[in-house]
Parts: C-alpha cells; sequence; structure tokens
C-alpha cells in the first residue's frame, strides 16, 4: 500500500525528523511530527512553522494567442481564464494573486485555487497556478479541455511547495531571501536563492502572515533544512494544518466546498469581481448571480460548541426547537481557542451571528451558536 | 494486575471492582487528547459496549467497556483537564471504575506481554 503512495521531495527528509506518516490525496505526508498536533498548532501561532504542500498542483498557464505588448498578453490569459472562475484576474496587479474558483456549468466549485499574474515585465500572458493535491488531475485536464486553444498549460510537477507560516516567518524568510520582507499580503516575487529559482508569494492558510515558496524538487531538502536551522521553526504536519485553517475559518476543498456548493453559498463571495458580477461570463453565472442578488438557500457558517465536545464533520446542525437546518462541514478542536469550533451550512433563517442552534454529537443535542469567522484574529502583513 | 483489550482499552481488579482506562499505546497514537466524555456513575454497561469517549485534535475515538457491570466512579479531573490522559493514561488518568456482573470476563482479557505483542503487530 505505502509503496505506491507517491513521495514529495522532502519526504525522506520528515521521516529523519520523526514524522508520523499518512497517505493524503496519493501522497506520503506527515501528519505531525515527535511535537504533536496541538504544540504544533500552537507553535506556528507563537513563532513559525513549516509545512510541505508539495502535495499541492503547481502550474503555469501560458496564453498562445497573439497580442500586443505585455499588458496585451495578460488580457488574453486573464480573458482565457476568467471563463472558468469568477475572479477579477484582468485587472489584478503585476505580482499579485488571487483566491479564486474553478466552476461547473452549474456554478459549483471544482476546485479552489491561487492565480499569481508574473511581477517581470517579459512574463507577462502568464498565469501562475496553485491547485488543490486531490484534484490536480482533474482540474489540468479541465484547463487543457477548456482552454487547449488559447493557452498552453505548464504542469510543474518539478517544483515543490514550502510553507512558512507564523508571526516569525517574514524575520527568517527575509534573513535568507533578502527583500521578501517588504513584500505584502497576496503578492508574489521570483528570487534566486544560490542559484535556485524561488517563486516567494506572501500568502499561506494558516490566518497568519507567511510565505509560500516553490523550489526546484532538488533543491527543496535544502531550503527546508535551512529554513528549520532557525530555533524559531518547527516542521509542522497535516493534522495542525488542518486545526489552523479552520480556526482562520478558511475553506477545506472537498469538504467545506464541493461541486454542490456554489461560492455564494460557500460564503466566498469576495471571490466573485465586481465586474465579473455585471458581467457574468463564467460557468454557472445565472445561478450565482440570481443567489447574489437573492440571497442564497444556505450559507456556510462558523459555528461554536457551547460545551467542550468537538462537532466533526457530518454533524447534524438543528434549530433550537429541534427542527435539521443543516450540517458541519468542518469541526474539531481550535487548540488557539482553547475549546470546539465548527463550520457548516445552513439555512440562511439562522446565518446572524448569535443565532442559538443545536449540534447532534453522538445523539446528544449540545448546545451551539453562529460565529463570525475567522475564530481567531488574521494577522497578514499589509505594509 | 492489569489486563487489555485489543480494542486497547486496560482493566485492573482491586476486588470485585476493576478501574478501567485507556492503554499508554492507545494514547500516544491518539496524540494530545482534548476532549473525554465519561458514564453517569449508575449506568449499567455490557462488555463491548461504548462506555466512554476520547478526542483528539484529529478525530474522536469510541472507549468500550472491557467487563460488564455497573458504573459505580468516572474521574472527574480528566473531563476537565483531558491532557492528564496522555500524562499517566495507566495510573492517575483512569477513566471508570466498573462494580463488575460477571468477573470471569475479565479473565478472557490479554495479560501485558500478550497485549504488548498485540499492539505491535497492530503498526
Amino acid at each position: 500500500m505505502t509503496d505506491a503512495l507517491k513521495q514529495t521531495p522532502l519526504t525522506a527528509l520528515h521521516r529523519s525528523l520523526g514524522a508520523k506518516m499518512t497517505a493524503f490525496a496519493g501522497y506520503d505526508m506527515p501528519v505531525q511530527f515527535p511535537l504533536g498536533v496541538l504544540k504544533e498548532h500552537l507553535h506556528t501561532r507563537e513563532k513559525a512553522g513549516l509545512f510541505d504542500v508539495s502535495h499541492m498542483g503547481q502550474a503555469f498557464l501560458q496564453t498562445t494567442e497573439a497580442a500586443l505588448g505585455a499588458d496585451g498578453a495578460h488580457e488574453k490569459i486573464a480573458a482565457a481564464i476568467e471563463s472558468l472562475v469568477p475572479g477579477e484576474i484582468r485587472k489584478l496587479k503585476k505580482g499579485g494573486m488571487r483566491y479564486s474558483v474553478l466552476l461547473s456549468e452549474t456554478g459549483g466549485v471544482l476546485d479552489d485555487l491561487m492565480i499569481t499574474r508574473p511581477a517581470r515585465d517579459d512574463k507577462q500572458g502568464l498565469l501562475f497556478l496553485v491547485v488543490n493535491a486531490a484534484t490536480k488531475a482533474q482540474d489540468f485536464a479541465l484547463l487543457q479541455e477548456k482552454l487547449g486553444d488559447r493557452a498552453e498549460l505548464e504542469i510543474a510537477d518539478h517544483r515543490a511547495l514550502l510553507a512558512l507560516q507564523g508571526p516569525k516567518a517574514a524575520g527568517v524568510v527575509d534573513a535568507l531571501i533578502p527583500g521578501t520582507g517588504e513584500q505584502t499580503f497576496m503578492t508574489m516575487k521570483p528570487y534566486e536563492w544560490n542559484g535556485a529559482d524561488l517563486i516567494v508569494s506572501r500568502c499561506g492558510y494558516t490566518g497568519e502572515d507567511g510565505f509560500e515558496i516553490s523550489v526546484p524538487d532538488e533543491r527543496a531538502e535544502e531550503l527546508a533544512k535551512a529554513l528549520l536551522a532557525s530555533p524559531d521553526v518547527e516542521p509542522i504536519g497535516l493534522g495542525a494544518r488542518d486545526s489552523l485553517r479552520l480556526e482562520a475559518g478558511l475553506c477545506l476543498y472537498g469538504h467545506d466546498l464541493t461541486p454542490e456548493t456554489s461560492p455564494v453559498e460557500g460564503n466566498i463571495a469576495f471571490a466573485i469581481g465586481k465586474r465579473r458580477r455585471a458581467e457574468g461570463g463564467f460557468p454557472g453565472a445565472e445561478r450565482i448571480l440570481h443567489e447574489l442578488q437573492e440571497g442564497p438557500s444556505r450559507l456556510r457558517v462558523g459555528l461554536l460548541p457551547e460545551g467542550r465536545a468537538p462537532a466533526r464533520e457530518g454533524t447534524q446542525i438543528q434549530s433550537a426547537d429541534g427542527k435539521p437546518i443543516g450540517s458541519v462541514t468542518s469541526g474539531g478542536f481550535g487548540p488557539t481557542v482553547g475549546g470546539p469550533v465548527a463550520m457548516g451550512y445552513v439555512d440562511t433563517a439562522y446565518v446572524e451571528a448569535g443565532t442559538e442552534l443545536c449540534l447532534i454529537v453522538r445523539g446528544k443535542a449540545q448546545p451551539a451558536h453562529v460565529a463570525d469567522m475567522p475564530f481567531t484574529p488574521q494577522r497578514y502583513y499589509r505594509g | 494486575m492489569t489486563k487489555y483489550t485489543k480494542d486497547h482499552e486496560w482493566a485492573r481488579a482491586e476486588g470485585d471492582v476493576y478501574v478501567i482506562g485507556i492503554s499508554a499505546h492507545a494514547a500516544e497514537q491518539l496524540g494530545d487528547i482534548v476532549f473525554v466524555e465519561l458514564p453517569e456513575p449508575g449506568k449499567t454497561i455490557a462488555k463491548g459496549d461504548e462506555l466512554a469517549v476520547v478526542e483528539s485534535v484529529k478525530a474522536a475515538s469510541d472507549v468500550y467497556a472491557p467487563v460488564s457491570g455497573e458504573v459505580i466512579e468516572a474521574n472527574q479531573p480528566i473531563v476537565d483537564e483531558p491532557g492528564k490522559v496522555n500524562e499517566d493514561p495507566e495510573g492517575a488518568a483512569w477513566l471508570v471504575k466498573i462494580k463488575a456482573s460477571d468477573p470471569s470476563e475479565f479473565d478472557t482479557l490479554m495479560d501485558e506481554a500478550a497485549y504488548k505483542e498485540f499492539a505491535e503487530s497492530e503498526e
């Protein structure tokens, strides 16, 4: 079984650091290191945590259409990707990145992804994409099928992806790669590090300040070791990655967002650009624009159980008077919150913060209420 | 004498009362325990029934009764401080005490050597 799992360029390093490994999206990944999920989580919020996210799908999408100049080339590639996502990509600044979603014809979310416009003039007409591990094969097939006549997809499966997250991340990364500390949240810049070409993005999925660094496979371990050399940095597994993103109110694809949920229902309507709302022109626009206008029938909300019992994925949500109104899509214990946290979909009559609800945990109704997300304050660096 | 189950519970005989908990191996596998749910004293339980729940950050795990009987005491301090289960799972962080209705059930459980071998074979 283990033999069939794919490895990342850091698998050997994880094992040497004493990681407990697990199968995730076809990869042999560290679920936790000797520190343990709880302390890894708290360490990331307090100092800095290093995550191997090399299993995620990186790709470059290059326009093949004739265009006038660098800006013209960007307009071509932006128009191509905008036929699949509802985000404002055309007006994205050079070196800017955006969280968006690939949509089905019925407006469901096929995946969530990061779309980055290159910083350099000579790279315009190109987009850098990062998609989820479990969905990357189907995402890339979709891009090729839908955009094949307008753009060329280069899958960057020779590149690893490391994330350093936490309040100490900027100091650590800037000491190693000078200049990165000046980048603001959701910007990307290319760097050369000891001869390796790096793509450094100021982003992450923990709610903390931090970076994602795309690095050629053969230099990944060297970079990881250089980051781990700082006494502020600990390696962090998938267990804490999940509890950190849950507290940050961020969606886990396949759980909090699925092909059945629209971005409006998923409460990520911020990913739908203003111009796109006026113009449409993305898959499922009819449903999505209708939901924006009239409101969706259900919405993803934060949930705070009032007791100590965590409410896990699949837990039924009932109104205070016992009517089934939805279910939990992600839930567990939030180490920074110090108690259980969850998110789930409820009928829109019950979405206001403070609304009293019940979560049916092991057959017992546990009182809970709707809460604003994130559960912990965001600490992104905006300059 | 302490005996173990294949579901990683332990039971220790104190007369006709059995102290029940989860094994050190189970606690280590679960990782940081953040929630414990125990039955009310007075509850009657059959061997193999769900007795308690322990949850780590990652997942919830049922604890099954190693012997049948009546729950006579629950270890309330571990409900307030679930992390104690990781510190001393086979000692201070016992879960419940059961007054056994059929003490012969205890004899069918694994001794420490057999359990150690079983736990290793599972990995």
